[in-house]
């Protein structure tokens, strides 16, 4: 799914991005746990999380994965948009929950990585 | 919707009894850090988790959730299953992903009008 | 053909227990080399996965470790060592989900009984040693693929 598609399905807020609109991101992954993200996650996907911390952002960065998404418009502090920014990390918040957005990702046809 | 028609349209296999599998749900709610389901799932939701902590059934007990569902097959000790079984809080499983569940859960009761 | 490594590389982070806003800097770092010296991306990925889970394990629970790395051109090998309160039951601590972080460490997002499963996953060869009382030592070893 394309970067933009997902900003919009989400209507999320853009805090750091440094990739074009049209990037493809292949799969999602949603949790607040850092390790599963590391179990599960493959690179080039979209982390959905609650997780509105520097922890996100560093195992995002450990990951290869390059669009995180904070949910129920969760704001960050400014060391964490500052690492996003310095690991070109995409940071976007959305007003959803992490269920509804989700079900909105998932309805429009991305999927989570298979294991 | 009733959580037994959504069980059995998602697979989701019950680790207690089935009687409690008759309640009403009112939508879904995915978080894996207990103080965020405390504060903000709503009454009746599904909780989706990777939580497998004794303590999702005190959290779930105290929100009045429908049900515990814990994903990617996950097992949970006997404490917390035990736990469950005493405070008739339905905890079920499913092999697939939080994205997935909830992916397929948000269609299920948007299409029966029930948002979230 | 191998990794173009035609030497080996050495070197060590120290970890200070409980400092969580520095947590994951070393396998970052780590991370930077091994993409420097040209190992392949897959590669990359997973020792830095297994280093992350290291370092976050001494983050959480000792008061201090060290994490050092050897990149040969065979392998590359992660010994985590710390000073902390060791593990009392290691093939207990081994199964997914289980734990004994307290409740202000899963609030932080770890702590969900993944971190030495997720260590072993990501590695060919996977040791680990500890002693009640003195501290854990954990080696990891991922060969460098043939490409």
């Amino acid at each position: 799914m394309r970067l933009d598609e997902i900003i919009r399905i989400l209507d999320a807020v853009i805090i750091t991005n440094s990739q074009e609109p049209g990037a493809e991101i292949e799969w999602a992954c949603a949790t607040d746990l850092m390790s599963d993200v590391l179990y599960y996650s493959r690179g080039n996907s979209v982390l959905i999380t609650g997780l509105a911390k520097q922890q996100a952002i560093r195992t995002s960065d450990i990951a290869d994965i390059k669009v995180v998404v904070f949910t129920r418009g969760k704001e960050p502090d400014a060391q964490t948009i500052e690492l996003s920014r310095k690991k070109r990390i995409t940071l976007l918040i959305t007003p959803y929950s992490m269920y509804t957005a989700c079900g909105k990702l998932y309805e429009k046809g991305l999927r989570c990585c298979p294991e | 919707m009733k959580l037994k028609d959504i069980a059995e349209i998602l697979s989701l296999k019950p680790l207690t009894p089935a009687g409690g599998l008759e309640r009403e749900v009112s939508g879904g709610y995915v978080g894996d850090l207990l103080s965020d389901v405390m504060a903000n799932a709503g009454e009746g939701n599904i909780w989706i988790t990777l939580q497998t902590h004794v303590n999702i059934v005190a959290v779930a007990v105290f929100k009045n959730l429908s049900a515990v569902v814990i994903v990617n097959g996950r097992m949970p000790d006997a404490d917390t299953i035990d736990k469950a079984v005493s405070e008739n809080i339905p905890l079920l499983l499913t092999g697939k992903s939080a994205f997935e569940t909830a992916g397929k859960l948000y269609q299920i009761l948007n299409a029966k009008g029930l948002q979230d | 053909m191998k990794a173009k490594i035609d030497r080996t590389y050495e070197g060590s982070f120290h970890i200070v227990g409980g400092d969580f806003s520095r947590a994951g800097e070393a396998s970052t770092e780590l991370k930077s080399i091994l993409l420097n010296v040209g190992i392949d991306e897959d590669t990359v990925r997973r020792v830095a996965i297994a280093t992350f889970e290291a370092e976050m394990n001494i983050m959480i629970y000792a008061t201090a470790g060290i994490l050092r790395y050897t990149i040969s051109p065979d392998e590359i090998r992660v010994v985590a060592e710390d000073m902390g309160p060791g593990i009392e039951d290691i093939e207990l601590a081994m199964q997914e989900g289980y734990s004994t972080a307290p409740d202000w460490v899963r609030e932080m997002g770890w702590g969900a009984g993944m971190g030495l499963p997720n260590m072993k996953k990501n590695s060919d060869v996977f040791r680990i040693e500890s002693v009640v009382g003195e501290g854990t030592t954990v080696e990891m070893t991922i060969r460098l693929k043939d490409c």
